[in-house]
């Protein structure tokens, strides 16, 4: 018991480096989460209006990212590529890595909610003479965000959890932190404890903001 | 690029990544087995009437779903020893992955059950039906329809998400990639060959799913 306590009191002697690794792990995921966003919405877009030269590269695409586990994406990223003459740090890889891991599901997302859009408000807008980019800008894009919305939300969360993997190709990360750890401080579930929970307070606020966006552009949806 | 690919070393190491789709095929398939035991537990004891046992499983679901699965399986691999239980890896990644897809399973469930409109049950209340009868009668064979492809799908993340055991040295497929890279230096043949029995596995159980929810569609129009 009184090495429990011990062990206890290195752990907060060892907090700020956890706080370190946590803000390691929102700068990977935010970065990542705002390219990310950027070429799931070109993608999704591309997709949803049939650029046909796009089609299949798109379609390989998603379907290889979400077909692969992440861990073997990180792999490829971080060992392939500086075979290929490109090398990458790997905060740079595991930024590059997840981008395109989230840009694959959030393209899925967004082709959903635009084709989720009753193909008569393109047809309208279309006889009331506006360019394509006005159709998007304001016709259709509002009324996808809302079944884009929730799901994209979601899809932040599982981007904030999975950028954990990160740590294998040595991003300082909470994990890594808790990696580090768990050498010199023994009691596994103590440290990895605090990990899950330091992950927990980012990811829980998340989940429910999701559930509360689907409530309420549900309920808003009857009205129309 | 490619003509630097060296087909050769694939065909010398064919036998280990066989090996290794295997380990990953058998690992996945008790875990699911165990992931579901933990789905249908967890779900009972949030839809249960007990506030206690409801607000528990509720913490289970929430604590995994808000926490990422590297971490949960770090937790049981050092973590288990120190409560004295000294399980091989393999075993400590199987309950790892068992507890993470059970609580989305158990999500997945409850949306199922939920779905089941109350006149049904109340009409069975009124046959004077048991809990039991109920639920295999009633609730459960309507429950399943819309469950089975959200649980293919959460099947699919699971297959993907064993590859994280290879980081506790549990042998399976990506385990067989970073083998091929530590003794041959070759990344490329190692990873992409992984990929793509991923890839493989990810079709096939794709095509599964929409064999199976067609079959679906073909039954209730029936």
């Amino acid at each position: 018991m009184s090495m429990w306590l011990f062990y206890l009191e290195r752990l907060i002697q060892a907090f700020p480096f956890f706080l370190k690794g946590l803000w390691m792990t929102v700068a990977v995921s935010g970065l990542s989460l705002i390219l990310g966003t950027l070429l799931g919405f070109a993608a999704g877009i591309a997709r949803a209006s049939r650029v046909k030269v796009l089609g299949f590269l798109l379609f390989a695409y998603v379907d290889f990212m979400r077909g692969t586990p992440f861990l073997v994406q990180v792999f490829i990223v971080f060992f392939i590529l500086p075979e290929w003459g490109l090398h990458l740090s790997a905060f740079k890889a595991a930024t590059v890595s997840l981008t395109f891991y989230a840009g694959a599901y959030i393209c899925e997302i967004v082709s959903g909610g635009i084709s989720a859009v009753p193909p008569g408000q393109m047809e309208a807008a279309k006889a009331s003479g506006l360019t394509w980019v006005q159709r998007m800008r304001y016709v259709i894009m509002p009324q996808a965000m809302k079944t884009i919305l929730p799901p994209l939300v979601g899809q932040y969360v599982l981007l904030i959890k999975d950028s954990s993997v990160v740590s294998v190709i040595g991003v300082t990360d909470v994990t890594r932190v808790g990696w580090f750890t768990v050498q010199r401080i023994p009691e596994g579930l103590m440290v990895f404890g605090l990990v899950g929970l330091l992950y927990f307070v980012v990811c829980y606020p998340l989940i429910r903001v999701s559930n509360a966006l689907e409530k309420k552009l549900r309920t808003d949806s009857h009205g129309l | 690029m490619l003509e630097a690919f060296n087909f050769r070393v694939l065909f010398d190491y064919l036998p280990l990544f066989l090996r290794g789709l295997w380990a990953t095929a058998w690992i996945s398939a008790v875990s699911l087995v165990g992931a579901l035991v933990v789905g249908i537990a967890a779900c009972g004891g949030r839809l249960s009437r007990f506030p206690m046992l409801s607000r528990c499983a509720g913490a289970y679901i929430e604590a995994i779903r808000s926490t990422p699965l590297l971490a949960q399986i770090y937790f049981l691999y050092f973590g288990l020893p120190t409560l004295g239980f000294r399980l091989p890896e393999y075993q400590t990644g199987i309950l790892a992955l068992s507890l993470n897809s059970g609580a989305y399973m158990a999500e997945i469930i409850r949306a199922g059950v939920l779905s089941v409109s109350r006149g049904q049950i109340e009409a069975g209340l009124a046959f004077g039906l048991s809990y039991f009868q109920r639920m295999r009668y009633i609730v459960l064979p309507q429950a399943l329809g819309i469950t089975i492809p959200p649980l293919l799908g959460q099947a699919i993340v699971l297959v993907k998400d064993s590859a994280l055991l290879s980081l506790i040295s549990v042998f399976e497929l990506t385990r067989a990639g970073q083998i091929i890279t530590s003794e041959r230096f070759m990344p490329a043949e190692g990873f992409f060959t992984t990929a793509l029995l991923y890839l493989g596995v990810y079709y096939a159980l794709k095509a599964f799913s929409s064999w199976w929810q067609k079959r679906l569609i073909y039954v209730q129009a029936i």
